[in-house]
């Protein structure tokens, strides 16, 4: 094991696959000279030339169709998007292409392609530079969605991904590039898709965290159990596409109570299709309704004191779930 | 239109055969669509033939063709079964695509015919990517990319001439102005209308070919081809044409006239040629009238083979969402009509 930033973990991950696979590149704004935006591709084009490592001008659509049909012919394009802001511009290829091609021409061609991109809110950046998209880009049948929050994850599940023979959405979180973890040393350690983490175990409630609220779940749990005798089982899917629900249907089959936590918003959230996946697949197993903890369904504000309310903390986790212990003085806010 | 000197004869017959199948195959379409045996959208490329079959004479068989939701036509000529191609509008299983895309997405990589597309704009990309693959791979292989006049207004025309310019790649974009984009004419929906000149910008030589003269197409096709593959510098190409029915089947044409309609099938790219072909002694009426039979025929026998072939079966409605890889766990789809079909992995 060795001790490094999730960003580090990131671009070893990226050195590894360019060093086992010739037709694996990168392409992306800003990846080559610069090192990316958040440095997650310093040094990789002294180490593997700017045929590899291509920086693009800035036109997100474009560049995602050019890996769709480079992936369609035999490379293994990863591209690095700035943020998931701007994968708004990309949105007619990554649906309607990427997601698609495979299964409108029957199964023909496939589309290995990896877009990496970072989303998440707390930097003071306005409605149009803090979305979280998850929900977005589950919503799509024909993509793979993976949310790592942790180091090894990081690495371990960006291997998976550029691997795989289909289009992976892989969203990373501004607020954890600078994090440290253990990540081993293997250099075939990789994280299978489908297979959720449990960060903590506990026989009281399950709570889901998602992307970087996996971390704030498990503070949250930690002060659940000190302050009210609370032991939460917190549960990290990982990827939300492939789902690992048999793991979270297990754990509320064990808990009967479950939250979801997680930044974005809460119509056609994460929450709400995870939710909507417990009460059907579970529902005899549940004593009280699945709680959701999510961004407030409104814009990102720039002003601190308002963005900092505007997406979950340990506070609303811990609200949430004594509700469901029928706390509900408790929950109510303010 | 005559400057140009005919192919060699069996060429010239080939081209003849390739466009008389092309109009055969869609008159047929269009009518089996009003049987209500074709379902969703139909776009006919009645009129278009010689800048099909112009252009995919221009290619290798291991250049990418890529094209729009107009798109039997670029099969059929790059030699798709007729039968397979009609059993695609049927919604068949032995269509191209077993009946999951339809008119609008045909698709034969075998024959490396890249995909019809039916959203304007978005095959372009795609192009560059197929055009950065052979590059990439030290490949002489080239990419034809067509699209509508239509789709020059769409951002990624810009961009992605921009980048294949930028990253030398041997792409061809050929640019089919067929006067119209759905409805708006050309003089409406473009600021230039001389279509050929929009690439200039972004480092991206135009050139014009006649759309509705195979010789011509298929000339000015090789060229750009030659340029793209040894010189390494992509390519526009403007083919003016005209399309003689409505955008789709489901258009009153209340755009444009039935005068400007009938003065532009005067120019009838196949009627045009079978003429010279006829003046020219390479062929005579009677065999003009065997060829027009044959592809009669050919298209009989695909609609025969697409009526006889099955429907998809239920059970393959999840088919080809995902590759399922042995490494994956977890639920791929779960949906509430039963998550169970779609396991990612079989359980032991």
């Amino acid at each position: 094991m060795a001790e490094m930033r999730y960003r580090e973990a990131l671009n070893q991950a990226l050195a590894e696959e360019l060093e086992r696979d010739p037709n694996v590149y990168l392409m992306g704004q800003d990846i080559s000279v610069f090192g990316g935006a958040f440095k997650v591709t310093e040094g990789l084009m002294d180490r593997f030339g700017e045929k590899r490592i291509r920086d693009t001008p800035i036109s997100e659509n474009t560049i995602v169709g050019i890996g769709v049909g480079s992936a369609m012919t035999g490379l293994r394009p990863v591209i690095e998007l700035m943020t998931i802001n701007f994968s708004l511009l990309a949105l007619d290829q990554i649906i309607n292409h990427a997601a698609h091609i495979r299964y409108m021409f029957g199964g023909q061609v496939s589309v290995p392609l990896v877009v990496r991109m970072p989303q998440g809110a707390g930097h003071q950046l306005g409605p149009t530079h803090s979305h979280s998209f998850e929900a977005l880009y589950l919503h799509v049948p024909g993509l793979l969605v993976a949310v790592p929050s942790t180091a090894a994850d990081a690495k371990g599940l960006l291997k998976t991904a550029i691997r795989d023979d289909n289009p992976v959405i892989f969203i990373e979180h501004e607020t954890l590039y600078g994090q440290r973890g253990e990540v081993p040393d293997d250099p075939d350690f990789t994280v299978p898709f489908g297979l959720a983490a449990i960060r903590r175990e506990g026989n009281d409630v399950t709570i889901i965290g998602i992307s970087r609220m996996a971390q704030t779940a498990e503070r949250a749990a930690e002060q659940l159990a000190a302050e009210h005798g609370i032991e939460a089982e917190v549960i990290d899917p990982r990827t939300l596409r492939p789902l690992d629900l048999d793991t979270i249907l297990e754990s509320v089959a064990k808990t009967n109570r479950c939250v979801i936590v997680e930044e974005g918003w809460p119509h056609g959230g994460v929450g709400a299709n995870l939710a909507a996946l417990i009460q059907e697949q579970g529902f005899d197993d549940l004593d009280a309704p699945v709680g959701r903890v999510t961004g407030v369904d409104a814009p990102m504000p720039y002003a601190k004191s308002l963005e900092q309310i505007a997406f979950p903390h340990e506070e609303q986790v811990i609200d949430a779930t004594l509700a469901l212990f029928g706390d509900r003085k408790r929950a109510s806010r303010g | 239109m005559a400057d140009r000197p005919l192919p060699p004869p069996e060429t010239a017959i080939d081209w003849l055969k390739s466009m008389t199948l092309i109009r055969r195959f869609e008159e047929r379409a269009g009518e089996q669509y009003t049987r209500a045996k074709v379902g969703g959208f139909l776009h006919l490329a009645i009129g278009e033939e010689a800048t099909i079959v112009g252009a995919v004479a221009a290619l290798r068989p291991t250049d990418y063709m890529i094209a729009t939701y107009r798109s039997h036509g670029q099969a059929l000529a790059r030699g798709s079964e007729p039968g397979r191609v009609m059993a695609e509008l049927f919604g068949r299983v032995d269509g191209l695509c077993r009946g999951r895309g339809g008119s609008m997405h045909m698709f034969d990589l075998e024959r490396r015919f890249m995909g019809g597309f039916g959203i304007v704009g978005g095959n372009l990309p795609l192009a560059a990517g197929f055009g950065l693959t052979s590059d990439y791979l030290g490949s002489d292989d080239a990419t034809l990319c067509q699209f509508g006049d239509g789709a020059s207004n769409q951002g990624t025309f810009g961009e992605t001439l921009n980048l294949a310019a930028l990253w030398s790649l041997p792409v061809v974009f050929m640019v089919t102005n067929n006067q119209f984009g759905m409805g708006t004419s050309l003089e409406r929906h473009s600021a230039q209308t001389d279509l050929q000149v929009k690439g200039e910008g972004f480092g991206v030589p135009g050139l014009e070919c006649d759309g509705m003269d195979v010789i011509d197409t298929w000339a000015v096709t090789a060229e750009a081809l030659r340029i793209a593959r040894e010189e390494r510098q992509p390519v526009l190409v403007e083919a003016l044409n005209y399309r003689f029915r409505g955008h789709s089947i489901a258009d009153p044409e209340d755009y444009r006239s039935a005068e400007e309609v009938l003065e532009w099938s005067k120019r009838d790219p196949l009627v045009t040629f079978a003429d010279r072909l006829i003046a020219e002694g390479v062929i005579n009426e009677a065999q003009r009238e065997a060829i027009d039979l044959e592809a009669i025929a050919t298209v009989d026998e695909a609609v025969a083979f697409a009526d006889a072939s099955p429907e998809p079966d239920p059970s393959s409605l999840y088919d080809d969402v995902y590759v399922l890889s042995d490494q994956v766990r977890g639920w791929y789809s779960a949906d509430h009509r039963g998550a169970g079909l779609q396991k990612g992995e079989e359980l032991a």
